[in-house]
């Protein structure tokens, strides 16, 4: 291992106004000897170069500006000085507090990391004016930091946190610091331009498919179209006879060519003609997943929230209301297809990748290649999209089993149709939900039985705990109305004819369209408004009524609209501790063509790190939302996905996009997430302004598919 | 050998006349800003200037190209149209992920150079063909009328 050359890989990404300086730093600890390095996220040289060490991955959710702006505040740099680093894989330096491994998801980022961030700024700081007053011989106390400078004020002396690096190295790291006070936040809560934009703007951001080794080949692939089925045969000849072509690598379950370029490795793929042995999924049509799940539901699952006895109180209702709900498989179509660099050698393995669980990347080529962890080195990159699709490490096993065959660096390279084939899928879920009404209308008991496979039990055991299912549940448990009675239960199916995994808002963005769908249900069958049938129902919960209110307002709650259009609301909470209320404005053609035209979020997700990020956040969540519920849908034929390219997995065009309207409620609570809410919230919005707009109740996604066929 | 004209530079490549200069400029020149989405023409990010119009290179062989001026997002911000879209790409912070969006400035620049001043029409016309998963398409839309309001006097450099 070479650490020189490694060091060149380092990628300059400063451009007008940015000080962005992507790298991969193989080492942080071993390379820090000289520098001062109190903890994993900061790095000060001595020549005062101030690095943040990157636990959290950039996806586009503004991370790689937000966790600088925690560090920087206590740390008391501008985000102008600061220079940014890819962390290496390290599950116990840059655990998720949430998760406890390093990943990036679940919209846990700032909500775990706010403190802990800020205290390893406030460390370092504490540390640098500790050595600054050791220096002048003065009161710690009477010093203090400031754009990278400790200054003595009384006798106007000012040192630069280069010329204190090593005097801070040599001090003991303290137990206690004391943060900053909101009031004297400089960064904290501002729209502070990202630090990532400018390199994404002239080309120059590094992505994983942009790397470029000397020797490096590329390879695309094809893996078995029926989970669980093997290659049968293929024409190598035919392969090989394409210019470009060096090689054909032929596993159980997928064949790689690689080549010079993907064009030729592309060309290849289709000459080889592979012929499959499709294995026991053969026959599987969707039809038959609903079938299970149905057959599945009839049976209780394991209760999660249990208040009072519901099942008697439906029973005894003077209305009894019941429902089952449908949410499709869903792929992630990120932009950036998948892909991932390997070079193993007999005595190391490198890989090049982005991922939102880097030390799983580390672990699997280790695994593959049978060298222990710390002959794997991973380069992270910044990912051209995520929404769980990176939490997933598939892909890198894959390309380690590839590369294992092929002699120097290869890059293998994702079709689009693989990438949609071959996804980790958002689950199909099923649930019931069934209420009893009083003779006023008001809900008296709730139920909510949802059937699922459970990812977590798969991806995070530790957190699959008595039979529950917690991201499987979330937004189902926390159910915040005020109802008497509740009872939600899990009933565990898993599906083993597609993988599946997380998809923005995984949980809570299923059982958001159930509950919001069907709580529209209820006020109808209580001719009551929406908006105030669920706010008399929010007494215990003065946040979910707030943004409801002012959702409401903002949107014209009530006032008259053209012809033709609905509105419909939606009120969204979780784990997640946000708040988002949303009233969307459709008109659905005769077709059955869903035009969204207005869109209005209130936001209350506690603190604001970045209030500017937040709104991307749920406008990007929105219109991702958008395409989801009107369209997005995976299905199943002869045990392969139907669905190919963007032809046929439809996603939202700017030509369809509404105006979006997004307020935020500022205050001091603790920091909600903010990554997957816009989007969770969206399809029961929608689904409500449906109703609304043509008084047909979709009750299985996506809408346009039950429109045309109702 | 084909020589092609990428950003006011003859490059000369052996690549098959039915190669589509998406992987020539990216497996082959090595400019990697060019981005692979869909192979198809369906999603815009590979999309490059050919003579100023805006092509998705994806689909397009270097057959297609020859005497004519490819440009790429690696050097659009020379010139003055190109550059008052980045700016308005950062003050507006339109970028989430980012992938996608060298295809989106590509196309928006192109519609502001044949059309100073897009309607929403207009702009989803040129744009339509252009996906971003972020969905940062409002700030695209606002951005483009921002650049559009820019003042044009502005000089590549400047």
């Amino acid at each position: 291992m070479d650490r020189v050359s490694r060091r060149e890989f380092l990628i300059g990404g400063a451009a007008a106004g940015g000080g962005l300086l992507l790298g991969w730093h193989m080492d942080a600890r071993a390379a820090a000897a000289p520098d001062f390095a109190p903890n994993a996220f900061i790095r000060i040289g001595t020549d005062g170069r101030v690095t943040l060490i990157m636990g959290q991955v950039e996806m586009g959710q503004g991370m790689y500006t937000a966790m600088p702006q925690l560090l920087a505040e206590e740390l008391e740099v501008g985000l102008d000085q600061v220079h940014l680093e890819h962390a290496p894989p390290d599950d116990n330096l840059y655990a998720n507090p949430i998760f406890r491994f390093q990943a990036t998801g679940g919209s846990t980022s700032v909500k775990g990391l706010y403190e802990p961030m800020r205290r390893a700024g406030a460390t370092a700081r504490t540390m640098l004016i500790a050595a600054a007053a050791a220096r002048w011989k003065v009161d710690p106390a009477s010093c203090h930091a400031e754009r990278g400078a400790v200054i003595h004020a009384a006798s106007r002396r000012r040192i630069g946190y280069g010329a204190l690096a090593s005097a801070a190295a040599a001090l003991p790291v303290p137990d206690k610091v004391v943060l900053k006070r909101p009031e004297d936040f400089k960064l904290i809560g501002t729209p502070a331009k990202r630090l990532d934009t400018p390199a994404k703007v002239n080309g120059t951001a590094p992505y994983s498919i942009d790397v470029r080794l000397p020797g490096m080949k590329i390879a695309t692939v094809a893996a078995s179209p029926v989970l669980g089925g093997k290659v049968a045969g293929l024409d190598e000849a035919k392969a090989m006879a394409i210019k470009g072509v060096r090689q054909i690598v032929k596993l159980d379950d997928v064949v790689a060519v690689v080549a010079d370029h993907m064009w030729a490795a592309k060309q290849g793929l289709a000459a080889l003609a592979i012929r499959w042995d499709d294995g026991p999924n053969a026959a599987v049509s969707t039809a038959d997943v609903v079938q299970g799940l149905d057959a599945a539901s009839q049976q209780p699952g394991v209760v999660a929230r249990k208040e009072g006895d519901a099942a008697a109180a439906i029973a005894g209702a003077a209305t009894k209301l019941e429902a089952v709900y449908q949410a499709p498989f869903l792929a992630h179509v990120t932009m950036e297809p998948i892909n991932c660099t390997v070079h193993v050698r007999s005595d190391g393995c490198e890989v090049w990748t982005g991922s939102q669980v880097l030390a799983r990347v580390q672990a699997t080529a280790a695994q593959v290649t049978g060298l222990p962890l710390d002959k794997v080195v991973v380069h992270n990159h910044l990912l051209g999209g995520g929404f769980g699709r990176r939490l997933e490490h598939d892909y890198v096993t894959q390309a380690v089993r590839i590369a294992k065959q092929v002699d120097g660096p290869v890059k293998v390279v994702w079709t689009r149709e693989e990438d949609v084939q071959h996804d980790v899928y958002r689950p199909y879920y099923y649930d019931r939900v069934a209420a009893g009404l009083d003779a006023r209308g008001q809900p008296i008991a709730w139920t909510h039985r949802l059937v699922g496979p459970s990812i977590l039990a798969r991806w995070a055991p530790p957190a699959f705990q008595n039979g529950l299912d917690g991201d499987a549940l979330d937004g189902a448990v926390q159910l915040v109305y005020d109802i008497p009675a509740i009872q939600v239960e899990y009933v565990r199916h898993e599906e083993p004819v597609l993988n599946t995994g997380f998809w923005r808002g995984v949980g809570v963005t299923h059982n958001t369209f159930v509950i919001e769908s069907f709580m529209d249900e209820l006020a109808l069958a209580a001719k009551a408004d929406p908006v105030e049938y669920r706010r008399a129902l929010l007494a215990k919960s003065p946040r979910g009524r707030a943004v409801l209110e002012l959702a409401a307002k903002q949107a014209g709650w009530g006032e008259k609209l053209p012809p033709g259009r609905g509105r419909g609301i939606a009120l969204m909470y979780s784990g997640w501790d946000t708040y988002v209320a949303q009233v969307a404005e459709v008109s659905v053609s005769e077709a059955g063509e869903v035009r969204v035209h207005r869109v209005v979020c209130a936001v209350d997700c506690g603190t604001v790190v970045n209030p500017d990020i937040v709104k991307a956040q749920i406008e990007g969540g929105v219109v991702f939302g958008i395409g989801g519920a009107l369209w997005g849908e995976v299905t199943l034929k002869n045990g392969r996905v139907e669905q190919s390219n963007f032809h046929n997995v439809r996603v939202l065009r700017i030509n369809e996009t509404p105006a979006i309207e997004v307020h935020l409620v500022r205050n001091s609570e603790a920091p909600g997430g903010i990554g997957e809410p816009g989007t969770a919230v969206t399809a029961p919005a929608l689904a409500n302004a449906v109703f609304a707009a043509t008084g047909k109740r979709i009750r299985t996604l996506p809408l346009e598919r039950q429109l045309r066929s109702t | 050998m084909t020589t092609l004209n990428i950003n006011g530079r003859d490059v000369t490549v052996d690549v098959p006349a039915d190669m589509p200069i998406l992987w020539v400029l990216r497996d082959v020149v090595g400019l990697t800003g060019t981005k692979f989405g869909c192979g198809m023409a369906l999603c815009g990010a590979c999309t490059v200037h050919l003579d100023g119009q805006p092509t998705r290179s994806c689909v397009t062989p270097v057959a297609a190209v020859a005497g004519k001026k490819i440009t790429t997002i690696e050097a659009i911000g020379q010139t003055p149209t190109g550059k008052k879209i980045q700016r308005a790409w950062l003050d507006l912070e339109v970028v989430q992920c980012g992938y996608c969006q060298s295809g989106q400035i590509m196309s928006a620049t192109a519609l502001l150079a044949k059309n100073a001043h897009p309607s929403d029409a207009d702009i989803d016309g040129a744009m339509s063909g252009n996906i971003c998963r972020c969905g940062t398409y409002p700030r695209i839309r606002a951005a483009i009328k921002q650049a559009a309001r820019a003042p044009s006097a502005v000089k590549a450099g400047g």
